[in-house]
């Protein structure tokens, strides 16, 4: 097109000194398009930072005058005199309920996406696939009160049940008589709403392991399940690890359904079954509309630390991911 | 133990479309046989129906009868997981697993059969390494990735990892066709050594090829496209390339067709 143009003689009316431009409008949608998708870059960038600056200023505000210890204080009195709050009931409750829902929900989700995937007759796995997809499109408010009115009752005799068999082990053993509103609960409920997406994601990975790697583990004379330790497991390794992520990014984070469901007490126990405990979400849905501006400051500091742990965690998946790269399947 | 392949009255199909039609062959232990014919004829096809991996597409099922010395490889109470570890295969792109060592690649078919020591595992695995033409390339590097080798050197793994296991038969579905021609010419030195243990069934699509390694040629055609494949003979491979009784043959192998 350029060589074209240079030897054609420029259109009349145009200034003779301006180079021609035979391709004028695609050009104008290149610049357009670029200024767009800088302009959004950069806005990301901007409403990161701004989000990050409000957080870390007010919970600066709020550590500053605190009287406790606000990693190690089990305790949240931000508006007493002096005032005294820490996280260390929050993290707890947060990361065990977490890893809970990870421990019950991964296995199961590798599970369904196997069957999906592997072993399923297509008849069936289409309608499968379709239904969990329907799963994550509940809401979680949903999830929470079909927990506090469906769930809690029926967990109460699995609790009698732990309790009695398995008591021995200490987190199964119930010092009272209480619902079953406790961590455990919770764990169980955050792992039926983690399950699709970790579900649909791993089942992608292991729809991607390229037919000629299965072949070769079946040409070995591996049957169906060696084949998917040999083939299948190993190639989507990172992508069930990104899924695990996700799924615990929302575990994490995860408000209502804790909200609903837990009966929250400040009080850090490895009794899964005693009712109490609570989460930094749904600690901050609890008490936010309820505090003042100081006790709020307070509960911004929180967040800012459940921010940085779910940093962290992602963190730590990538760096899982990236420290055998080259044994992944992406070198296939 | 190379073995004989007895193949009568075999037809594969992929749900209700029959792709090859009544076969029958020998294959003679210790001996190279090349199958050529145009694309589509369903010589691959039946290469896989040697070791039942045609039936691990969907829709893929066989009518005839596969013996191998005197065992029927579709009899009815044979297990297929079992025949593919008596007959192995070699596909034609290079497919050793991306998420293993060079050793572990070798040693997969083993320890599927079962456990081994330490010691006996490196013996197999130096050997097959040593059988495949691989071993002084790869010697120091045995526990890095098998993907980070070249194509040909790739190639050669997967053979070390099919003969690891002893099979008594091994299939190649075009193992040459995606190698440059000098690991091709590395292959094919292999394969003239490896008959010397193996029955060797070869697809190939280059007639130079079946010239050069085979004993014995199989052509293959179809009357039309959609049609099931045929046999049109099978005979010595220098015969088949000098003086074929079949002119459809002559014509294949002149390049008049195909």
């Amino acid at each position: 097109m350029a060589t074209a143009t240079t030897h054609t003689p420029p259109p009349p009316g145009r200034n003779e000194t301006t180079p021609p431009k035979s391709s004028a409008p695609s050009q104008a949608g290149d610049r357009i398009f670029l200024g767009l998708s800088r302009g959004s870059g950069i806005a990301l960038l901007v409403i990161m930072a701004a989000i990050a600056v409000f957080l870390t200023y007010r919970a600066v505000l709020a550590i500053a005058d605190n009287e406790g210890n606000f990693l190690t204080t089990s305790e949240w009195n931000p508006a007493g005199n002096p005032p005294v709050f820490g996280i260390a009931v929050l993290a707890f409750g947060t990361i065990v309920s977490s890893v809970i829902a990870m421990v019950i929900a991964v296995p199961v989700a590798i599970g369904i996406a196997l069957f999906i995937s592997h072993y399923a007759p297509r008849k069936l796995a289409t309608p499968l696939a379709y239904v969990v997809d329907l799963l994550a499109a509940v809401p979680s408010i949903i999830y929470g009160l079909w927990g506090a009115i469906f769930l809690v009752p029926y967990l109460d005799g699995l609790n009698k049940w732990l309790d009695q068999y398995m008591g021995w082990t200490y987190v199964f053993d119930k010092s009272g008589e209480g619902v079953a509103r406790n961590m455990f609960t919770v764990g169980i409920l955050l792992a039926i709403m983690i399950l699709p997406i970790i579900t649909n994601v791993t089942r992608e990975v292991f729809l991607q392991v390229p037919r000629m790697h299965e072949e070769a583990a079946l040409a070995l004379g591996a049957t169906r399940w060696e084949t998917i330790r040999m083939s299948v497991l190993p190639f989507g390794r990172s992508g069930i690890i990104s899924a695990s992520m996700l799924g615990l990014g929302r575990a994490l984070g995860e408000t209502m359904a804790v909200a609903v469901v837990l009966s929250p007490s400040f009080i850090i126990s490895g009794r899964l079954l005693d009712p109490g405990g609570g989460t930094f979400a749904q600690n901050i849905a609890a008490k936010f509309n309820e505090a003042n501006e100081y006790g709020r400051d307070a509960l911004i500091a929180s967040g800012l630390v459940l921010f940085v742990i779910t940093l962290l965690v992602n963190g730590a998946a990538r760096w899982i991911i990236a420290r055998r790269k080259e044994y992944s399947g992406a070198n296939a | 133990m190379a073995k004989r392949i007895d193949v009568s009255g075999l037809s594969a199909y992929y749900g209700n479309h029959r792709a090859i039609d009544d076969i029958s062959m020998t294959v003679e232990p210790r001996s190279v046989t090349a199958f050529i014919g145009p694309s589509g004829c369903g010589k691959s096809t039946f290469l896989r129906t040697l070791n039942r991996m045609h039936e691990v597409t969907p829709g893929g099922r066989v009518e005839g009868k596969v013996m191998l010395d005197d065992q029927n490889l579709y009899g009815k109470d044979v297990d297929p997981v079992a025949v593919r570890r008596t007959v192995g295969m070699v596909f034609q792109r290079p497919n050793p697993f991306p998420t293993m060592s060079i050793f572990d690649n070798v040693a997969a078919g083993l320890r599927l059969n079962g456990r081994y020591r330490k010691s006996e595992l490196n013996d197999v695995v130096e050997r097959s390494l040593k059988g495949a033409n691989l071993w002084n390339e790869v010697k120091d590097r045995l526990n890095k990735p098998g993907s980070g080798l070249s194509g040909g050197q790739q190639q050669r793994l997967c053979i070390a990892r099919a003969i690891a296991v002893e099979p008594d038969v091994l299939l190649m579905d075009e193992p040459c066709s995606a190698l440059d021609p000098i690991s091709t010419l590395a292959i094919e030195d292999l394969i003239c050594e490896l008959k010397e243990r193996f029955t060797i069934v070869i697809v190939t699509h280059n007639m130079q090829q079946a010239a050069r390694v085979s004993d014995r040629t199989a052509f293959f055609n179809l009357a039309a496209v959609g049609q099931p494949g045929k046999l049109v003979e099978i005979d010595d491979t220098e015969r088949i390339f000098s003086n074929p009784s079949v002119q459809a043959t002559e014509d294949y192998i002149s390049g008049r067709f195909g």
